[in-house]
């Protein structure tokens, strides 16, 4: 096993400053959203209840975050070990992934002051699939700092610790497939419920699987993403090799999914509304093409083990997922024809202040702890 | 690590079958309306759009006019009271009840015998009375991330987007009044009987003896509620024969007459079972008793077990 390393460099540079701007800009905006109401600051109505934040931030983000889940299944479930160095930086980043997501939650729901009732066991609907999506979600969180907390304590004088926590680590590695493996399968399902208002193209009631599948796809997406885009900005080796190697479960995976997703549509005579030729008849193609590209170019074995392609099929292939999500929340859900929805300007920015603290906090952390494999070693 | 032909059919053929199972296998049963329930019959061909039902609404609830930003003035309800006269036209809509007519169409809370919202509710703030059947929502449980909006097919709760400490806002059928013996003000103060109230299994008899009455004969239409205190002569319409909210999304307790096709009164065409009934159906087949869960965490522990103790050791070998 590789070791890790804090990596040098300075945190202050100009990007980071950029970041920092972003973020501030978010920060009016939000006290604007606490002060006056959502409507302040979003396109929200009453018919479009659930736009950017809700759709980026909490379905699409937490997917994105996926890379410590589908990382934790290959290498301990599987016992995939060669792929341990990734392990710790996919943690990371989807720690950061969902911790956001859930401050995001924070400042969408209306009524933030009560949000502890979900939790409370006298208010706390088990039926209701927003309950356990938050309740998944909320533990998630707690077992990914956990199965971080290693990282604190790798340093002289904190052996004992690091021992006590290691010993019991199987026990957060283990939740930490469980949960996201429930939650990631409920996000689907919250849509069922809306029933004819999500286009047949999308409403089905296989959306827990296919979000479940989508999830962990982005997840090696989004590892082998962020492997080769940190190389590169941090001029680091690359870690072509092993990358190619991981992304050779991406092509099982992706016809899994397509199977489902066509065969489902077919059977129950769906696809016709193909030929609307509207908006998500549109949208469907995109997001089908941008998930049949990285099959055809994973599936070849010579395609996989150059850089580029690798780094081309995993962006079209989390793109693809998060397309995907926006559809299925979005573009293919309409209440009725007097309703539209577009973000407003404040919510885009709202959402690109949490990317940036999202940013800023994981350069921070690989700057102060051991989370990358050491550059010698690797 | 090719996909190979061997690899690839066995995931294809796994897909299939996945994918030939019809989605509601899973639907849990259908819900029934509770012996004591009461309800809504509202006769479109009675209503004359004079709005008095709004103002009753607003009186009664004690409603401040406080359009909200999202409001979609011709067909929200909620801008002004829990309940909406919405004008719905065809053609050159010089008639009333005809192919270039105009319809009048009284929006409100359905009170669905198993209601979307109740079961997307994650902090229970939207429940269903188990005697009475009203579906009401409570501010101390509520945490505003209007799933209940999603959820609803009829897009009945209203949220204040426009407010710092925004609330739900849905018709609860008046229940403060029911319980001094009183009955709903639209029902109440509606002049022609459009909107009556009374007992569920009431008024849905009333409403299929209506659509048994002979074309422009005489009808004493109850006013109010069905005790026949208060009634008023009109000739009878020609029906559409069709209760809608009898079946309509696992049925309603909000029952509705007309003599136009009820989509030209804005009303979505729904499954007789509620979409709750599905996703619970599926929740509940996945997390039982929390076995699949414990099982398959089980299944995990002793993996990650075994694999993290051999890890370990071949740190200690390096
Ligand atoms: S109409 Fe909507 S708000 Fe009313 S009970 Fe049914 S689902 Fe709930
Ligand atoms: S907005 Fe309130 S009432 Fe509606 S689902 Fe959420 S918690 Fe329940
Ligand atoms: S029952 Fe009461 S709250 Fe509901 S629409 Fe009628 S007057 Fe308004």
């Amino acid at each position: 096993m590789s070791e890790l390393k804090p990596i040098k460099g300075k945190i202050f540079t100009l990007p980071f400053f950029i970041l920092l701007i972003l973020s501030a800009i978010a920060l009016v905006f939000i006290i604007k959203r606490f002060m006056y109401g959502l409507g302040a600051v979003s396109n929200l109505s009453d018919g479009y209840p659930w736009g950017m934040w809700i759709v980026y931030d909490v379905v699409t983000g937490t997917a994105i975050a996926c890379g410590g889940y589908a990382m934790a299944i290959l290498v301990y479930v599987f016992n995939k070990g060669q792929y341990h160095p990734l392990v710790r930086s996919a943690l990371l980043a989807s720690m950061f992934g969902y911790t956001l997501a859930s401050v995001s939650i924070f400042f969408d729901v209306g009524r933030y002051w009560q949000m502890y009732n979900i939790f409370l066991p006298w208010y706390s609907n088990t039926n209701s699939v927003m309950f356990e999506v938050a309740a998944c979600i909320a533990t998630y969180i707690l077992i990914m700092w956990l199965e971080f907390s290693p990282a604190f304590f790798e340093k002289p004088g904190s052996e004992k610790t690091l021992k006590k926590i290691n010993s019991v680590m199987f026990i957060f590695i283990a939740l930490g497939v469980l949960l996201p493996t429930m939650h990631q399968s409920s996000l689907g399902s919250l849509m069922i419920i809306a029933g004819d208002k999500l286009s047949g193209l999308w409403q089905t009631g296989f959306l827990p699987l296919l979000f479940l599948i989508s999830a962990i796809m982005m997840g090696f997406g989004m590892v082998i993403f962020e492997s080769l885009f940190s190389s590169v900005t941090l001029k680091r080796p690359l870690e072509t090799p092993l990358l190619a190697k991981l992304s050779g479960v991406i092509p099982k995976l992706l016809i899994a999914f397509l199977i489902i997703r066509f065969g489902d549509l077919i059977f129950k005579g769906k696809l016709g509304l193909l030929f609307n030729f509207n908006l998500q008849s549109l949208m469907f193609i995109i997001e089908n093409l941008l998930f049949i590209y990285p099959l055809i170019i994973l599936s070849s074995q010579e395609k996989r083990n150059q850089s580029k392609c690798l780094f081309l099929s995993a962006a079209s292939l989390v793109l693809a997922g998060s397309v995907y999500r926006f559809d299925t929340f979005l573009i293919g859900f309409s209440p009725g024809v007097n309703w539209h929805y577009f973000p407003s300007f404040a919510e885009i920015m709202i959402t690109i202040g949490i990317i940036s603290v999202e940013i800023m906090a994981y350069l921070i952390f690989i700057k102060t702890l051991p989370v990358l494999p050491d550059v010698k070693h690797a | 690590m090719k996909v190979d032909r061997r690899d690839f059919l066995k995931v294809l053929s796994a897909g299939a079958v996945t994918a030939a199972v019809p989605d509601n296998v899973f639907a849990r049963a259908k819900k029934n309306v509770s012996p004591e329930a009461v309800g809504i019959l509202y006769d479109a061909t009675l209503c004359i759009g004079c709005k008095t039902c709004e103002i009753a609404c607003q009186n009664y609830n004690k409603l401040t006019s406080q359009p909200s930003d999202s409001s979609n003035t011709d067909f929200d309800p909620y801008t002004f009271a829990l309940n909406k006269i919405e004008i719905y036209r065809n053609g050159d809509g010089t008639n009333k009840e005809s192919k270039n007519g105009y319809n009048f169409f009284k929006k409100a809370c359905m009170h669905c015998v198993d209601p979307n919202c109740v079961s997307a509710c994650p902090a229970s703030a939207l429940t269903k009375d188990t005697e009475t059947g009203i579906v009401s929502w409570d501010s101390d449980a509520c945490i505003g991330c209007r799933y209940c909006q999603v959820a609803c097919p009829f897009l009945i709760p209203k949220f204040e987007y426009g407010a710092a400490f925004p609330e739900i806002i849905k018709c609860e059928m008046c229940q403060h009044v029911q319980v001094k013996g009183k009955i709903p003000g639209c029902c109440d103060f509606c002049p022609t009987g459009a909107a009556v109230f009374g007992k569920f299994s009431d008024i849905l008899k009333e409403a299929k003896n209506r659509l048994a009455l002979p074309e422009e004969s005489n009808y004493k239409y109850p006013v109010g509620d069905l005790s026949g205190k208060r009634s008023k002569d009109n000739p009878v319409k020609k029906y559409i024969n069709y209760v809608y909210g009898e079946k309509e999304g696992g049925g309603t307790q909000y029952l509705i007459l007309s003599a136009v096709p009820f989509e030209n009164l804005g009303l979505p065409k729904l499954p007789d079972y509620s979409n709750a009934s599905k996703t619970e159906g599926i929740q509940h087949t996945l997390y039982k008793g929390m076995i699949a869960p414990i099982v398959l965490f089980a299944g995990l522990a002793f993996t990650t077990y075994k694999t993290a103790k051999a890890d370990n050791q071949s740190d200690k070998g390096e």
